[in-house]
């Protein structure tokens, strides 16, 4: 894909708008994008699939007044560009007016788009992708002797283009590029069989971690769960490693997002300006960062996006949200639509050893398992694997257990993020100490 | 010849122009290397979806996905490439990289021979246009005015309404041509509820392989207003959830998620044939508890999780996976059933054609035992009742699963109690089914909700069961 594909997207979303006016509508916004990516998976030493993907789709919505349609499809031609924007219309004629649908404001626009650095393609063929995959599941494989079994190593590699536009005259594209590697290896036998894996995942090919590293990782943590054992019902505290920590982040983004509070239905709601986390917590968003994953310099309704605080001195500085869940809330975008953008919470400063020792006897959660997290009520319960620590230090591995507490809680009795914060993914954390929650075993 | 595969023709190879000759040289194509097996997968999808919030239809959207996927298999490894231009020159150059992963050679082709003798176990029509814009829209509005009018403490209503037009073909290297239509519906509400600064939600919902007008009967729809509403309500008396090790009785339906995650999962081909699943190589041992027969059933006429052929072009079947505790069979696609020399099961779902095919469930349930539900739960001193639940999640290897439950009674002296706040319950699958005390007679299916997630792609299933009693399971409250 190149420069030239961009321009060619860019006409199929004027052509979107022009059909959208044509058509009558006061204002509209359309969307288009196309990936193309190889993904291949060695298992055992042998080449498992290769799948080539190669996605296209075009989006569009339609505003006639207050009442909006909205239609999209697979197929870019200009037939499907003209059918895609009657059956948006067609739509709009039976929604009902919403005060608060509308493009966002056209002041919000971003007006210059920075090249955040998000487009490094891997250059790559199905052949080098399997050595690596094959460098990775080698290196997990002859780790430890524990190791029976193998789910393969994976690398994935996407090229993907992008364009967005409105009829406020903003347009706006650019290429990203995504890949990563990941490995899943099993040890043990029978019903003492333990699964784990490890992944990473990078915009540039060269700053992925390397083959050995993801296949080490994956096997030594998926040995450490052998002989994993279930433990007594008990109150103690909890210690989420930073891998899972991101999914606290993610219900606390959750809880403050447009939709749960306009609909009333999150236990965060009327809770902006007052104290969520102790007063050290300091939570921001970045989306202008370079390289980011998670980057973007408009967001999907074209509106400029910034770096901000979320959460300051322990206090919520702001919600997240787009420009309809704004109106609802008598407030402005907070650029937002399609969700966080690089969330990262400032650590404490200990190291992982350092928080096992302030955590001293309770529990280490290294997997959780099931949806048990409740956006009305701050309720969390889910299933739970990971460690026993006494002392400080790590006694034995611990399954089949749960963790249980509410959020409004779990945010107020963190005690510490650590500096541990080397993981993959959007969402910058460290492993997070939580003061008391209620692990049900046996 | 079916009406299904004709409308599958029509809509998949007439209208963009496909000739048999075409589809004969992008065949030719996939097996000009060493193939064990090839397959061509044309899929066009028409959705469409509607939202009611705060008592105004919000969002309307209509969506349209086409396109192919070209699949190669050379002993256990998979070429595959897909394209949305259901076009020659695409068609032959995804053939081109899909074939790829075989070695130089030549594999032997049939001729085109339609399957035309399969039967259909639901009706080709489009949903979209079972019902004009406004009936669809006036039942979604009725749903939010019977929600509203159960109870003052009804804050919120959001009502959704999905409606998705499925046309499938399927041709393989032995030249047969399956094709399908697979209309599907679903509906859902969920409601809000506050009551002195206290918030809860309730949900509820239905859905089939059926024309919108199933929502119609016997105020089906109207009823799940009525269950969100009630649900809801419940929830705003619950206590903490105990925490630890109890009897828990599953109510029938819904909590059939549990077989599911529990033994489902587990028990399907690819994860038997690479060992990575806690049943991999244990099929004649006692898995369950005698009192368990479960089946996976893809043939119920008109249910959620039903196919009349599955994505590679197979009959679905009634599957016996365990049958009085004795685990019997896996649930296979064509690749696994071949390398693992057992049976075809028609368990071969893909979510689309740019997915690659693999086992997956269709309806998974348990029969019916012998006792009376309330003496289940007559027969539990301190125990927990359950009988809604959200998702579950299980790791096939080392056999532990969870499934929350979102609606939960305390059990006291054989009587029910207090609701208790949602809780997560985790066991090991093996050892929970093992430990099943009591099945009911009152083996009931779900409203048509369920989807699956497995790998990353999605697909509709059903789940069942009868009252049972697990002796013993974590339940993952508060309360100590």
């Amino acid at each position: 894909m190149n420069a030239g594909d961009i321009d060619q997207l860019k006409q199929t979303v004027a052509d979107l708008l022009a059909e959208a006016k044509k058509q009558g509508a006061s204002s509209a916004e359309a969307g288009v994008h196309a990936q193309q990516g190889l993904d291949v998976t060695v298992r055992l030493g042998e080449t498992e699939t290769i799948e080539h993907t190669n996605d296209h789709g075009l989006g569009v919505t339609v505003y006639f007044g207050n009442r909006k349609g909205s239609a999209n499809t697979t197929d870019l031609s200009p037939a499907a560009v003209r059918e895609t924007v009657a059956a948006a219309c067609r739509i709009a004629k039976y929604t009902s007016e919403d005060p608060a649908a509308g493009l966002a404001d056209p002041e919000l626009m971003a007006t210059d788009v920075p090249d955040l650095d998000l487009n490094h393609p891997w250059d790559i063929d199905a052949l080098k992708a399997a050595e690596i995959a094959r460098e990775c599941e080698e290196a997990a494989r002859g780790f430890d002797q524990r190791i029976s079994n193998s789910e393969g190593a994976t690398v994935h590699t996407q090229n993907s283009l992008f364009v967005y536009g409105n009829s406020h005259g903003f347009i706006g594209g650019y290429p990203t590029t995504r890949h990563s590697l990941s490995c899943a290896v099993l040890a043990g036998s029978g019903d003492q069989m333990q699964r784990d894996y490890w992944y990473t995942s990078d915009r540039v090919p060269e700053s992925l971690q390397t083959a050995s590293d993801v296949g080490i990782k994956a096997a030594e943590r998926t040995v450490a769960r052998l002989g994993s054992r279930k433990i007594k019902t008990t109150e103690c505290p909890v210690l989420f490693r930073a891998d899972l920590a991101t999914g606290l982040l993610r219900s606390f983004f959750g809880a403050i997002r447009g939709p749960a509070l306009y609909r009333k239905a999150s236990f965060l709601l009327d809770h902006l300006g007052e104290i969520i986390f102790p007063d050290w917590v300091i939570v921001d968003e970045d989306p202008l960062k370079p390289q980011g994953i998670a980057s973007a310099p408009f967001d999907n309704e074209g509106v400029a996006t910034a770096p901000r605080k979320l959460v300051d001195g322990g206090v919520l500085q702001g919600y997240v949200l787009d420009s309809y869940s704004a109106r609802r809330l008598g407030m402005q975008t907070t650029a937002n639509a399609g969700g966080v953008r690089n969330a990262r919470i400032d650590s404490t400063g200990e190291s992982f050893e350092e928080l096992l020792r302030r955590l001293d006897t309770g529990l280490l959660v290294t997997e959780l398992m099931g949806q048990g997290s409740n956006t009305v009520t701050g309720d969390y319960s889910r299933g739970a694997a990971g460690f026993w620590v006494e002392d400080g230090e790590i006694a034995y591995p611990v399954e089949e257990v749960t963790v249980a507490g509410n959020l409004r809680d779990m945010f107020q009795g963190l005690l510490a993020v650590g500096a541990d914060n080397d993981i993959p993914g959007s969402i910058d954390t460290g492993s997070w100490l939580i003061d008391r929650m209620t692990v049900a075993g046996d | 010849m079916n009406q299904a595969l004709n409308l599958a023709r029509q809509t998949l190879l007439e209208a963009p122009g496909l000739s048999e000759t075409a589809l004969s040289q992008v065949m030719d194509k996939l097996l000009s290397r060493q193939v064990d097996a090839a397959d061509i997968y044309f899929q066009y999808s028409r959705l469409e979806s509607w939202v009611l919030d705060d008592g105004i239809i919000k969002e309307g959207n209509h969506s349209i996905e086409q396109g192919a996927g070209l699949r190669a298999i050379s002993g256990d490894k998979t070429g595959f490439a897909y394209t949305d231009d259901l076009i020659l020159p695409q068609l032959l150059n995804a053939a081109d990289a899909a074939r790829a992963i075989a070695h130089a050679g030549q594999s032997g082709r049939q001729a085109i021979a339609s399957r035309g003798d399969l039967p259909q176990l639901y009706a080709p029509i489009n949903p979209l246009e079972s019902l004009s814009e406004n009936d669809k829209l006036e039942l979604m509005r009725k749903l939010d005015a019977e929600a509203r009018a159960q109870d003052p403490r009804v804050q919120q209503v959001t009502v959704s309404l999905v409606a998705v037009h499925d046309t499938v073909l399927v041709i393989n290297d032995q030249g047969q041509l399956a094709g399908d239509v697979r209309p599907l519906v679903r509906m859902n509400v969920n409601v809000i509820v506050e009551q002195n600064g206290r918030r809860e939600q309730g949900s509820s919902g239905g859905g089939a392989r059926r024309a919108l007008d199933f929502f119609l009967e016997e105020d089906r729809a109207l009823s799940y207003a009525r269950e969100a509403v009630r649900q809801a309500l419940v929830n705003l008396e619950a206590v903490a959830a105990p925490a630890g090790m109890l009897p828990v009785v599953l109510g029938p339906g819904w909590p059939g998620v549990l077989l599911h995650e529990a033994v489902g999962h587990g028990l399907e081909g690819d994860f038997n044939r690479k060992g990575t699943s806690a049943f991999s190589g244990r099929i004649g041992e006692q898995v369950a508890s005698p009192l368990c027969t479960v089946v996976d059933d893809g043939t119920l006429p008109d249910r959620r999780g039903s196919l009349s052929i599955d994505d590679e072009g197979t009959q679905t079947q009634n599957t016996v996976l365990i049958e009085k505790g004795i685990l019997k069979g896996y649930m296979q696609d064509k690749m696994n059933a071949r390398l693992m020399g057992m049976p075809e099961t028609g368990n071969g779902r893909r979510e689309s054609y740019a997915h690659l095919p693999m086992p997956r469930m269709t309806n998974t349930y348990m029969l019916p035992g012998e006792h009376d539900p309330q003496e289940i739960i007559a027969s539990v001193d301190k125990g927990l009742y359950a009988v809604n639940f959200g998702g579950g999640q299980v790791d096939i290897t080392s056999g532990k699963f969870v499934f929350s439950a979102n609606e939960a009674y305390l059990i006291e002296n054989g009587k029910i109690k207090a609701p208790v706040k949602g809780a997560t319950l985790i066991g090991n699958g093996p050892e929970a089914m093992t430990r099943i005390s009591m099945v009911g007679n009152d083996l009931e299916l779900d409203s048509g909700v369920g989807t699956c997630g497995k790998e990353g792609q999605s697909v509709p299933v059903g789940v069942g069961q009868p009252t049972l009693k697990i002796d013993e399971m974590t339940i993952g409250g508060t309360a100590t």
